[in-house]
Order: C-alpha cells, then structure tokens, then sequence
C-alpha cells in the first residue's frame, strides 16, 4: 500500500450538510485540524432543499415563545418518543444558533422592528422559524460554507496556507470507519472522480450523512441519501435507535412523473394553502385526532379567522404535524376522493395575491411553473406523500453527540437518532442540525484532545482495499441499477406509509434476498467518475437501512408518528417506553426493544398532567417523572 | 406516451472524446436529466454526470444542451422538436474531468480569495437590526445556487484561459456586491478591489450571465453595473459609499 494517498487529522467529518459543516467550524475553532469530506460538491448538500426555515423560540414575533413551549411542541409532534435530553437541548440552543449565523453574514428575513422574523409551521404553537424566502437551507448552506472559507482566509494568513488546518475533500465516497484496538482510528474511501483510494488516519470521526430517503421509490430526497452514515456506524459497531420512524412529508409534487415526491414546501399550508380532494371538500376537519382537539379547529370559519388572529382561534387542521397530514391524504386518495394523479390539491392562490405568493413562496412559483407548467398564483398544486426524513438514526449520547459504543465516534443532524422521536416538526431540522453539529464538533474535539494517535493496521487497509476492488473483479453479474429499482419497489410497497405484519415479514425476505445477490453486483467500465462504481457501494448501505427498518417496523405493534400498522390502528402507551435498537453482526441486523429514558420531574412539570395522560401510563403518571 | 429522443452525448475525458448519438425513451413532463439517467441505467452504465437536487436547488447539473449553458434538471424535453435531436455536452470554460463533468474548481478558488463577510465588533449575536428593504438587495445575490453557468457563458473566461487568473467572474462579482450591499459588513473599498484585484473592470457587461442565470438574478444590473458606475464615483465622493449602505438603488436597465 505504499501509493495510498494518506492524510491525518483531529477530526474528519463525513458530510458536508448543515450539521457536517457546523461541526467542522465547532472543531476548527476549538484549534484542531479538520477534514470534510462530501460526495457531491462543497455547497450542494441536501440540506439546501430545506425550504421553509429553522425553528428557535426567538420570541421576535410573539413574544409569548420560549424554549419551554418548543420543548413542548417538539415533544408532542414525536409523540412524546423523543429523547427528552436532546429536545431540551435543541429547544434551549436553537435561538443561540441562529444568531450565531447573523454574525457570520446571514440575511434571514426581518420584522417590522428589523428582527429576524418568524413564520408559522404545523405543530409549533407560536410562528417560530427564521427563514429567507423559501430557501432557508440554502442560506444556511452557504453562510456555513462562507464562513469555512473565512477560517480558512485566516490559516492562510496565520499559516500561510488556506488548507493547512482544514481542507474540504469533495466528491470522495467514505466506504468504512476503520477501529483499532477497539476506537476510532480513522476512515476509508475513493475518490468518485478518479476511483482512487484514501485514507484518512483521525483520532475522531464525525457522522453528518444525512438521510436515507434514496432507498425509497417515491421521495423528496437527492441521490445522496443512501443512508450511507447509518450503515457506516452500524457496521463500526454503533447502534441505530427507532429506525421504524420514517417521515412521509405530505405534500411533495405528484404530476408530472419526473417530478415526482419533490418537496413542497409546508410554508405553503404555513402561509395559507389549503387543502382539498377531487370533490372541493376541505378535508382535512375529518382527520383531526383526539390528542389535537384542543388546539386545532374544528370548522373553516375559525380556521381562516386563525390567519388574522391567533391568540383568539384555534390553528388550521392543515397544520396538523406532518405526519397526520400525511396519512389523511392518504386516506383521501384510496377512498377514490383523490386528484387526477393520485394526490390531492393544495391552493393558495384563494387566499394571498398573486404579488405576495412570488414573493413569499419564490422556489415555489418557480418549481411548479417550470416543472408541472402550473402557476400556482392562479391554480391548485396537485400534491401527495413522499419519504422526506428519517427520524431514526444513530444511537448517541445527546450532550456531546458520542455514537454509544464506539468511542471517537460522533453523529449528528438527520443520521442521528433520538431528538425527534417518532415524527419530526418541520423547522426542527434545520435547528437540529446546528445545534448538534456544533455539539458534535464541541465533542469530536475534547475526544480528540484527550486521546493520541491510534494507528491504522495494514491488515484493516487490505480488507477496506479488498472491498472497493470486488465489483470489478466480477463479469456477469448483478446490475446495482435493476437491485437498486426493486429494492425500491419492495420498501414502497411494503414498508412505506401504511404497513402490516404480513407485508413486513414478506420485505424482511425479499431484501435479505437483494442483499445475497447484490454480492454478486459486476460494474462496467473502469473507475474513473463511474456511478455504477458508485452506485454498488450506495445500495450496501441502502440495503442495511431497509432490513434495520423493516425489522423495527415489524415489532412495533401499534401505530405512532412515522410508522403506521393497519393492524394494530392505535397508538398504545406501553409502546411509548420501548426505543428499539439496530446492531449488526457482520451479516445480518438484529433488533431489540430497549426501555426510554423516562422524563426528569422538571420536564415533566411543564407540560398539563391530563395532556400527558393522552401519552402516558397511570403507572408513570402516578411516578411524576424521575429525579 | 413514450416517445423515441435522440440524444447526442459528448462522451470522453481531458485526453479525448467524441460525440455519440443515442435513441432512448423519453416520457411526457421528462426533464433531460431524466433522459440522461435512462441512459446511464440502460445503455451506458459508466456515463458520467453531476447531479443532486433534481429541482433546480442545488446547481449540480449544469451542462450545455444544444450549446447553451443550461441545468439539465430544469430543462424540459418537451422544449424541442419531437425530429430534433438533443445535443448534451459539459461545460465549455471548465476542463473536462469525464463526459459532462468538469472540473469547476477555479469557482472554488476564487472564492477563497473573495474577503468574507466582516460583522460590527461591538455588535452581539441576537443584535442586529435590519430592515427588510435593506436586506432584499443582498437577498438576491444570495439567492445563488453556484451552479457556474455564469461563469461557463462568460466569454472573457469562455474564450479566452488566460484571463482566468485576474478575473472573478459573474458569481464573484454579485458575491462581492452582496457584501457592499450587506447591512452590516465592515469591510470598506470592497468596490474598489473588485475592480483592481477582481477583474470587474474586464466585465463589458453583455449581461450574457443574466441571460443564463436560473434564479433570474439581475447580474449585470443589479450588481455589475451598480460597482461599476460607483468605482468611479467614489474616487469623487465618498459620501456615497455611505449612501450605498442605506437604500436600495432602484431599477437600473
């Protein structure tokens, strides 16, 4: 292995999203050298999809927030499943975050009083999300990636040499997180444009993958979510924690085909879409489930006056959190109540000005009239579900963001578990991501600080080699493209927004029955920027994620957030104290039932004993939390 | 519903390369990227090209279609003849890395030499006071995706390699602008540099990158001329330099 390009670092961070970046920042400005390492281009993550804003209880607009409140709202938009550590930290930490952003030259939207404002989202009782336009995620992005190259200015003047203390190493694919003696000893990869190999020896490695929607027919997501950091982790040894909890959002782009399962954005129903079936009926008064009663109205009148006055009326059901919204166009769709192509109509063309809708709602306008040739400032969207977010992810410790079990490794943003429970607030995202990136990277850091360099084996070397050759020592074999397609068949058949025990058991085979053959995937032509190369190595992770999934599905017998049974309908509150958690043994994935931190009484003290009774056990209620 | 396109696909690397024609299925709505794809997963299994978002978010699939800077995700098939015959070729100003990828990483050195933003010492996180008229105009610089076909349709880097070490470039120009323009940023004679360190002075504005721009941002009016007009009446009154910190200068063609 003589010619093996080598690098050393601190840290490495796998990712360059929002969270990937913020960390990298985190750990550069603790003064530790830092690689980032991304598959695309450095700027061109997923999070710039990210469109409608990121919450923090900034009070800006009514005064009323703080981060109980969205403690609160987080915790009842995950169904009280979430990790209550990680929403106290979220909700604690997020205002800091997006300050933080302002002096590093973002320009969210102000208020009248030239604050940063703030716009209402489904499941946050007060309007709470900093935004620009609808392109908040690329403003974040780019103000991350700004402020990257502006460490980096400062290294070439105290070091004279931009990339002496962090260079971003893009369109590189990490195929493994090599351990030695039992830690974090670095990670293996390629170079997508030339195919050839690297490794990068780091005393910590930072998981900021991202998502996994790619393993879905029908999804929001862009080529990157392979679920690449889940399947790394989990086969480093780490744990994935509720992979059952995938997030359908309910309105991405149904017509034309291309287009399919694009996001559109929640702002749209933020700022005053609603939504209709094929018979003009808005619908969604029909879908409003016993735990919102309270907050949500139950009749148009009330749900328009909202619009104009929100202390005194209760919130439209179209902001219902998004996984009821989801549902309830689903149901509408079988019942025959659907649009031409299978969605439903989103319009908020009755309800704001032609001006305003281009003005609010700009990559909107943008998108359906260059895509699906409709200007929504006159017309209905048709819109529909698709796989948008994976709530589940990996196991970690939520004050420094340490993946439990592997020690040097951290994770952080949609590839970490825990913080969102069972469904994910839209707003929260992009929160999420800069409130544990910069604890992964604070954490990343001080593991970094405390331990020395630990060595990669030529043994690990030859095995991570080893690997990335196979494809193409092989002829006749497997096409990555044809597995990638019915891998994609079988998740939205059977593991999608509706799913039974049945259909579970019948995917669990049929992607075990992928995987054997996906050993036998052959690729064409030479290494050099090959995506069926590439692509080989996406669909090992893809088919990790799906038998994590599907089998945390099956034990879950009841229905919560984002993971529906049409055979056990209800939400059951024993199943609230059960997390179920993903390891892998080098062949298969098994999972097991593991009991949920129960709340500490301060946080239980927040919320109305009758609202947790809708949750909770007698056995906890009685109990009042732990100490 | 299908129909039979022909493609044209400039296949090859740095050394060599050619173009290759290919019939492949193309269905109502189809961008060319989703062509491409078909292509890749049936015919050309190794066929090279940068993509992302799909949706026009992310600036990855920048390429020339028929010989014009395009995103091949917001290219629709349906825009040509059903006997035309679509021409997809890489990026012209950048060198080729394989098929239509190119190596755009001049876009990422000049970054690197852009002063980044320079926020008010005393000012704290949570501070800051705007308004939204103030920040509009930044907000459409910073609308960018950074896919580079403003860079690519240039001609004074298109045409002509040598340029390129003294010349920023349509990206660079409106990234500096939206720093002039920023509220906020300490940073002064940020106009001033463009012209002496940037090349904004070889801009003879032909507002070829607005033309390909798919934000639509007002390139060359908003930001170019704006600097350029303000070069020059800086050296005369600075004043105005003041002046260009507090309202937005409206509608200039």
């Amino acid at each position: 292995m003589t010619n093996l390009e080598k690098y050393k670092y601190d840290v490495v961070v796998i990712g360059a999203g929002g969270a990937g970046l913020r960390a990298a920042v985190e750990a550069r400005e603790s003064g530790l050298s830092v690689a980032i390492i991304c598959k695309s281009l450095f700027g061109k993550a997923h999070t710039v999809m990210a469109e409608g804003g990121a919450a923090a209880s900034m009070g800006n607009v009514n005064s009323g927030d703080n981060w109980m409140v969205h403690f609160r709202d987080t915790m009842r938009g995950g169904k009280f499943l979430n990790h209550y550590r990680m929403a106290e930290l979220h909700a604690k930490e997020s205002p800091d975050r997006i300050w933080e952003l302002e002096v590093w030259g973002a320009l969210f939207d102000r208020t009248k009083e030239g604050k940063i404002s703030q716009r209402n989202f489904g499941g946050h009782e007060y309007p709470r999300l900093a935004h620009v336009g609808d392109r908040t995620g690329l403003e974040l992005i780019r103000t991350m990636q700004q402020r990257i190259v502006a460490l980096q200015q400062q290294d070439a003047r105290d070091h004279g040499n931009a990339e002496s203390h962090m260079k971003v190493f893009s369109e590189l694919t990490v195929t493994e997180v090599i351990k030695e003696n039992g830690k974090v000893a670095g990670v293996y990869g390629y170079w997508r444009e030339s195919g050839s190999e690297v490794l990068f020896e780091a005393k910590s490695v930072i998981i900021a993958t991202g998502g996994v929607g790619k393993t879905f027919k029908i999804t929001s997501n862009s080529w990157e979510g392979t679920g690449d950091g889940h399947a790394l982790a989990l086969k480093a040894g780490a744990n994935l924690v509720d992979m059952e909890f995938l997030q359908f959002h309910p309105t991405g782009m149904v017509w034309p085909p291309s287009v399919r399962g694009i996001l559109v954005t929640e702002s749209v129903r933020g700022e005053g879409g609603i939504l209709t079936n094929n018979v003009g009926e808005r619908f969604m008064f029909k879908y409003i489930p016993e735990v919102f009663k309270n907050i949500y109205a139950d009749n148009e009148a009330e749900a328009d006056r909202w619009y104009l006055d929100q202390d005194n009326n209760r919130r439209p059901p179209e902001l219902l959190p998004r996984d009821e919204v989801a549902r309830a166009i689903n149901s509408e769709v079988k019942a025959g109540r659907g649009s031409e192509h299978g969605g439903v109509f989103l319009d908020v063309s009755k309800r704001l000005s032609a001006e305003v809708i281009k003005k609010r709602l700009p990559s909107m306008w943008h998108q359906f009239y260059e895509l699906a040739g409709v200007d929504i400032t006159k017309e209905a969207m048709e819109v529909g579900p698709t796989c948008h977010y994976v709530m589940g992810g990996v196991e970690v410790e939520p004050d420094t963001a340490a993946a439990i079990g592997v020690p040097g490794l951290f994770a952080a943003g949609e590839v970490a578990g825990g913080m969102h429970g069972s469904n994910r607030l839209g707003g929260n995202s992009l929160s999420d991501l800069l409130v544990f990136g910069r604890r992964a990277g604070m954490g990343a850091s001080e593991y970094a600080k405390k331990n020395s360099e630990n060595p990669v084996s030529d043994a690990a070397l030859k095995a991570a080699a080893a690997r990335i050759e196979a494809p193409f020592s092989r002829t006749g074999g497997e096409n990555a493209y044809s597995l990638h397609a019915e891998l994609q068949e079988i998740t939205h058949n059977l593991v999608g927004i509706i799913r039974t025990g049945s259909e579970l058991q019948e995917a669990i085979e049929k992607i075990a029955a992928i995987r054997a053959r996906s050993a036998n995937i052959a690729v064409a032509g030479d290494r050099k920027f090959n995506p069926g190369f590439h692509l080989a190595f996406d669909l090992d992770n893809m088919l990790l994620v799906a038998e994590s999934t599907a089998k945390s599905a099956i034990l879950r017998e009841e229905s919560r957030g984002g993971h529906t049974r049409d055979d056990f309908p209800g939400m059951n509150n024993k199943w609230r104290q059960v997390n179920h958690i993903s390891s892998f043994d080098g062949d298969k994935v098994s999972v097991r039932a593991q009991a949920l931190l129960p709340i500490p009484k301060e946080l239980f003290d927040l919320f109305d004993i009758h609202e947790l009774e809708k949750y909770m056990t007698p056995e906890e209620i009685t109990k009042g939390g732990s100490n | 519903m299908a129909r039979k396109l022909k493609l044209r696909i400039w296949r090859g690397d740095s050394t060599n390369g050619a173009l290759q024609d290919v019939v492949v299925d193309a269905n109502e709505g189809e961008v060319v990227l989703d062509v491409i794809h078909r292509v890749q997963a049936t015919q050309m299994g190794d066929l090279a090209v940068r993509w992302n978002c799909k949706a026009g978010k992310c600036g990855s699939c920048s390429m020339e279609i028929n010989g014009k800077p395009r995103l091949a995700c917001m290219t629709q098939v349906s825009a040509y003849g059903d006997d035309e015959t679509i021409t997809v070729t890489p990026l012209r100003a950048f060198p080729v890395i394989k098929d239509l990828v190119t190596d755009v990483s001049f876009n990422y050195r000049k970054a690197m030499e852009i002063p980044s933003y320079s926020h008010p010492a005393n000012l704290k996180p949570g501070e800051a006071r705007m308004e939204q008229i103030d920040v509009e105009r930044s907000q459409e610089f910073r609308k960018c995706i950074e896919c580079f076909l403003c860079q690519d349709t240039c001609h004074v880097i298109r045409d002509h390699e040598e340029n390129k070490k003294s010349f920023a470039g349509p990206r660079f120009f409106i990234r500096i602008a939206e720093l002039d323009m920023h509220p906020l940023d300490t940073l002064k004679n940020r106009k001033k540099t463009a012209q002496e360190e940037h090349g904004l002075g070889m801009c003879n504005i032909t507002k070829c990158c607005t033309e390909v721009c798919p934000e639509h941002i007002r390139i060359t009016d908003n930001a170019i001329i704006p600097m350029k007009e303000r070069v020059v009446d800086e050296k005369y009154d600075p004043v105005r330099w003041l002046g260009s910190k507090i309202r937005k200068r409206e509608g200039i063609v």
